[in-house]
């Protein structure tokens, strides 16, 4: 980016200055480490200069928000425009107490909703499953049927929202849920916008509520794709995630190469279908952690953004821009949350908002401060979303598009990650794409690997975490705590009860083996499904029809 | 003869897909010379004791990080007594809130570890309480 001689001059002065006011200063005051490196382990230089971002060329790998490569952003205006969506993930016990909460988040200044679905409803079990006892409501709200999901979105109006699902092995059961809904409340399904996850891969890598195998689970994502292509054009299908490769431990550039992996593996899938690139391709959307390491995170989102394009518009020859620009959500890290005092954990998602921020995020959750000890209360929640609308009205970083461009370090950081990304890649393209690389244990050892380093850094006190490994305190003040009624799976039992009782089960029967034959038949199984829900189906008696033509995948432990 | 190194079974009951703190956990009772299994992802507490009892181990450590071990750990806990193997030491960790300790150690789970416990700590309280067969 600079002319030769000036270049050469700077790197002069750089080596005057190392020799004489850096060696001195060093000789008296050595520094606090040998090396030093970024939280994911990249060494660090003690000063960054124009010799480092020399073979940069500005418009082909930086450019201008909203072009390719995207690299300062996927929108023109960005922030300027409108905020990101301030999204917080929710959802515990009964559908009427999640809608209690949803309404609460929405009168808050919340721009959008995202449901948080128990354990149960993510495998595709009822409640009254035998497998269901002890987790009815826990992690999220439990989703029986039909008339759970009326209730959930009862009086939210769902041509104003958008609505961001995480559901992944049953996406296409709850997506047909949300449609019915929608239809109930008279918006058709070309009007909803929203997500959902159906990222099935990092299920096997990292979060494990996966149901069945791969092949058939790749099937049902791509039924989705072609079905909502044609029917509900603003949704967006699939949010690749690496929010949880990282959380189970991976560094900064394995989250950017294990979650684009995955979106490669997507796209020959769909491909494979017989759907065009540039038909499905805009709808994708990712996920993504933000971390502590500030500048780190920031150069990660960049790096992410221009090889997402560069893969879209080199391998699979997308036309259309829209395909090549890589949209995505962002979580703080609930892995670096500490259970000892909470309250710094504020502090820490302040950081990683604007880490988001500054990244270029189209959507944020953040974390509030007591998700290391249970769900957080309504009190964490308020917090966790004033963070980010102290750092949208007051911090200034929303006033200019990426105003960390053109930082030596970030520039050259942003270059790094890209490269080590694409080591990774390219390894998982030897051994033949994302999913075999699962299969052979690939990504889910390099992940454990990163894991237990980190852990030990913590052990041996190379990396400090306040409040945990240094700077403790002897007694922890006692914590307000959410619970969760544990009657919610008898009260969810009973309501399973009297459904059973109430809808017509001769018509659930037939549209039940009308699936099933669809299933075995490869048809598009979205159609069946929706008209399933319709007749007040259960999830579980969905998922078993889809269980009983697809099997169950069996986990390969690794360890 | 020397005696045989502890054998310790792993374990994640339930539904809760979080595995990181147990797997970081198995390796580090590895390194500390320890024979680990682990079971992988959904195991019922039938299914955890029978493997526990088929292994022959001395130690089952639990994980989870969902919510429900107010259920599932103490379920275990009255299986291996049903099956005459309460000598096996139990243990528990993952996202619990203080006030379910009392109850969950009542229960027969010798300790409870949370986030942000060192796993020397966990190799430590293994040493001292397991009971060699």
């Amino acid at each position: 980016m600079f002319e030769k001689e000036k270049l050469d001059q700077i790197k002069m002065s750089k080596k005057e200055w190392e020799n004489n006011e850096v060696e001195k200063t060093v000789s008296r005051f050595p520094e606090r480490k040998d090396q030093f490196t970024t939280g994911s382990g990249l060494e660090v230089n003690r000063v960054y200069t124009p010799e480092d971002v020399e073979d940069i060329d500005y418009n082909e790998e930086i450019g201008f928000p909203g072009k390719y490569p995207f690299t300062r952003g996927v929108q023109p205006t960005m922030y300027r425009g409108r905020f990101w969506t301030m999204r917080q993930y929710a959802g515990f016990a009964t559908a009427e107490e999640s809608n209690k909460r949803y309404k609460y988040l929405l009168e808050q200044g919340q721009t959008g909703l995202s449901v948080a679905f128990d354990l149960p409803t993510q495998i595709g079990y009822d409640s009254n499953h035998l497998l269901s006892q002890g987790e009815v409501g826990k992690v999220g709200v439990a989703i029986d049927s039909l008339a759970d999901m009326e209730i959930l979105f009862d009086g939210i109006p769902l041509d104003k929202v958008s609505t961001s699902m995480t559901i992944n092995a049953p996406a296409s059961v709850l997506l047909a849920m949300y449609i019915a809904v929608a239809e109930k409340q008279g918006v058709s399904e070309d009007k909803l916008r929203g997500t959902i996850q159906n990222d099935i891969l990092k299920e096997y890598i990292a979060r494990g509520t996966y149901i069945f195998p791969p092949e058939p689970s790749m099937r049902l994502i791509t039924d989705i794709f072609e079905y909502c292509s044609k029917n509900v054009p603003k949704w967006n299908t699939i949010s690749i995630s690496g929010y949880h490769i990282r959380e189970a431990g991976s560094t900064a550039a394995q989250e950017v190469a294990f979650t684009l992996a995955d979106g490669i593996a997507y796209v020959d899938a769909a491909i494979d279908a017989g759907l065009d690139v540039d038909a499905f391709a805009p709808r994708l959307s990712f996920f993504f952690n933000a971390h502590n390491d500030l500048l780190e995170e920031v150069s990660k989102f960049r790096a992410a953004r221009k090889l997402w394009a560069k893969i879209m518009k080199e391998r699979f020859k997308a036309k259309n821009p829209k395909s090549m620009r890589l949209k995505f959500h962002t979580q703080t890290a609930g892995s670096t949350l500490t259970a000892q005092q909470p309250d710094n954990n504020i502090v820490r998602v302040a950081i990683q908002t604007l880490a988001a921020v500054l990244g270029g995020t189209q959507s944020l959750h953040t974390n509030s401060r007591d998700e290391a000890l249970a769900l957080p209360t309504e009190d964490s929640v308020r917090i966790a979303l004033r963070t980010q609308q102290i750092v949208a009205h007051e911090s200034g970083v929303a006033e200019t598009i990426d105003p960390l461009a053109g930082s030596y370090y970030i520039e050259n950081l942003t270059k790094e990650i890209e490269k080590e990304a694409m080591k990774h890649i390219d390894r998982i393209d030897e051994l033949g794409g994302a999913p075999k690389a699962i299969e052979k244990g690939y990504i889910q050892k390099e992940i454990q690997d990163s894991a237990y380093n980190y852990q030990k850094e913590i052990e041996s006190k190379d990396r400090i975490v306040v409040g945990m490994n240094k700077f403790k305190v002897d007694k922890e003040p006692k914590k307000d705590l959410l619970k969760v009624d544990p009657k919610v799976g008898r009260m969810q039992e009973e309501k399973l009860k009297n459904l059973k009782e109430e809808r017509d089960n001769e018509k659930v029967k037939i549209s039940l083996n009308e699936l099933k034959k669809a299933a075995e038949e490869n048809e598009n199984t979205m159609p069946y499904i929706i008209k399933a829900v319709k007749e007040y189906a259960t999830l579980g008696e969905i998922c078993g029809v889809l269980r009983e033509v697809f099997g169950e995948y069996q986990q390969s432990v690794i360890l | 003869m020397a005696e045989r190194p502890i054998r310790v079974l792993v374990a994640k009951p339930g539904l809760d897909g979080h595995d990181r703190g147990a797997k970081v956990v198995a390796r580090a009772l590895r390194d500390a010379g320890m024979e680990v299994i682990y079971t992988g992802l959904r195991q019922t507490p039938e299914q955890i004791v029978s493997a526990a009892i088929q292994e022959d181990v001395d130690v089952v450590a639990m994980s989870i990080l969902s919510g429900a071990h107010n259920h599932l750990f103490p379920k275990v806990v009255k299986l291996l007594k049903k099956e005459n193997a309460n000598d096996i030491l139990v243990v528990g960790g993952g996202v619990i809130p203080e006030d379910d300790i009392p109850s969950l150690k009542e229960a027969g789970i010798k300790e409870i570890f949370t986030p942000g416990t060192p796993t020397t700590e966990t190799i430590d309280f293994i040493k001292k309480n397991v009971k060699r067969k």
